[in-house]
């Protein structure tokens, strides 16, 4: 069954959250993060940064803290076990730290298919705003489903 | 931390950063810490019942990965971009290395702006992410 193409545009529910130091620290720790910079206060403060910087890719994990964090997928009427993941591009306009309160808000900005329908592409665009209104990062995404049984 | 911003040329070869192999136990704990839980990656159920034969490492921990390689080489604060594509899954025991190229350098506003392509590839030399960044020099 074809993605719907009047999901176009649409804008889906976003995500608030304050960025919390544990957190930063854990995933230094799973990516193996050498630079203390990114998991030990002191260490950062010395770089001059007010508290732990959130690395580069961090936050886009921010969108998945929700408790059903694929339902806008299903709502496409996929099933996520064939999802793979296209493309990702973050563009930043500037650093955030622990401590932060973000608005992560996510549209879907297009949908295409390839191969005679064999692969669908949804594309979001999704927005981190800090508490004061600042655009912080933006994030471009492109999810790919798989359709094993239309191929041809 | 940082390169010498004056100093950086169009050809130069950032640090490369080798990774061990890729564990479950990676995987597990890059779930947890990233917010991303699809079972895909972590519960071999789910990947045989998706025709899969094993789980395989999540995209955004080799991109976590390449943006250790960009910030152990300049300050994360003059990276303006940073995109990827993933070209290829990593299998569990996969073993990546990143690498970088400053592929050009221009003069925006009044601002230098290089360009670095990345990549991440295996050990049989699979590229599994390509894609570049564009950092500020100052």
């Amino acid at each position: 069954m074809p993605i719907d193409h009047s999901a176009i545009g649409r804008v889906l529910d976003p995500v608030i959250t304050t960025l919390e130091r544990g957190r930063l620290a854990f995933f230094a720790q799973a990516i193996g993060e050498t630079d203390p910079v990114y998991f030990d206060l002191t260490a950062a403060r010395a770089a001059g940064h007010p508290d732990l910087p959130v690395p580069p890719t961090f936050i886009f994990g921010a969108l998945l803290d929700v408790p059903d964090p694929f339902e806008w997928i299903a709502k496409l009427g996929v099933d996520m076990r064939f999802v793979l993941h296209g493309t990702e591009k973050f563009s930043y306009h500037r650093m955030l730290h622990a401590g932060d309160t973000v608005t992560v808000q996510p549209t879907i900005t297009n949908v295409y298919d390839k191969r005679g329908g064999s692969l669908e592409f949804v594309v979001t665009t999704t927005t981190v705003t800090t508490a004061a209104g600042e655009l912080a990062v933006t994030m471009d995404q492109t999810l790919v489903v798989r359709h094993p049984e239309a191929a041809a | 931390m940082s390169a010498g911003a004056s100093t950086v040329a169009v050809g130069d070869v950032l640090p490369p950063l080798a990774l061990p192999a890729i564990s479950r136990t990676t995987l597990a704990l890059f779930a947890g810490a990233s917010g991303d839980h699809n079972p895909i990656h972590i519960d071999l159920d789910v990947a045989k019942s998706a025709g899969l034969d094993d789980v395989f490492a999540q995209g955004m921990l080799s991109m976590a990965y390449l943006g250790r390689l960009l910030t152990n080489w300049i300050d994360q604060a003059s990276i303006r971009t940073f995109e990827v594509r993933f070209s290829a899954i990593t299998p569990v025991h996969g073993q990546p290395t990143c690498t970088g190229t400053v592929s050009s350098i221009e003069t925006v506003d009044g601002v230098r702006l290089a360009t670095i392509d990345l990549t991440v590839a295996l050990a049989d030399g699979t590229i599994t992410l390509a894609g570049d960044a564009v950092v500020e020099l100052r």
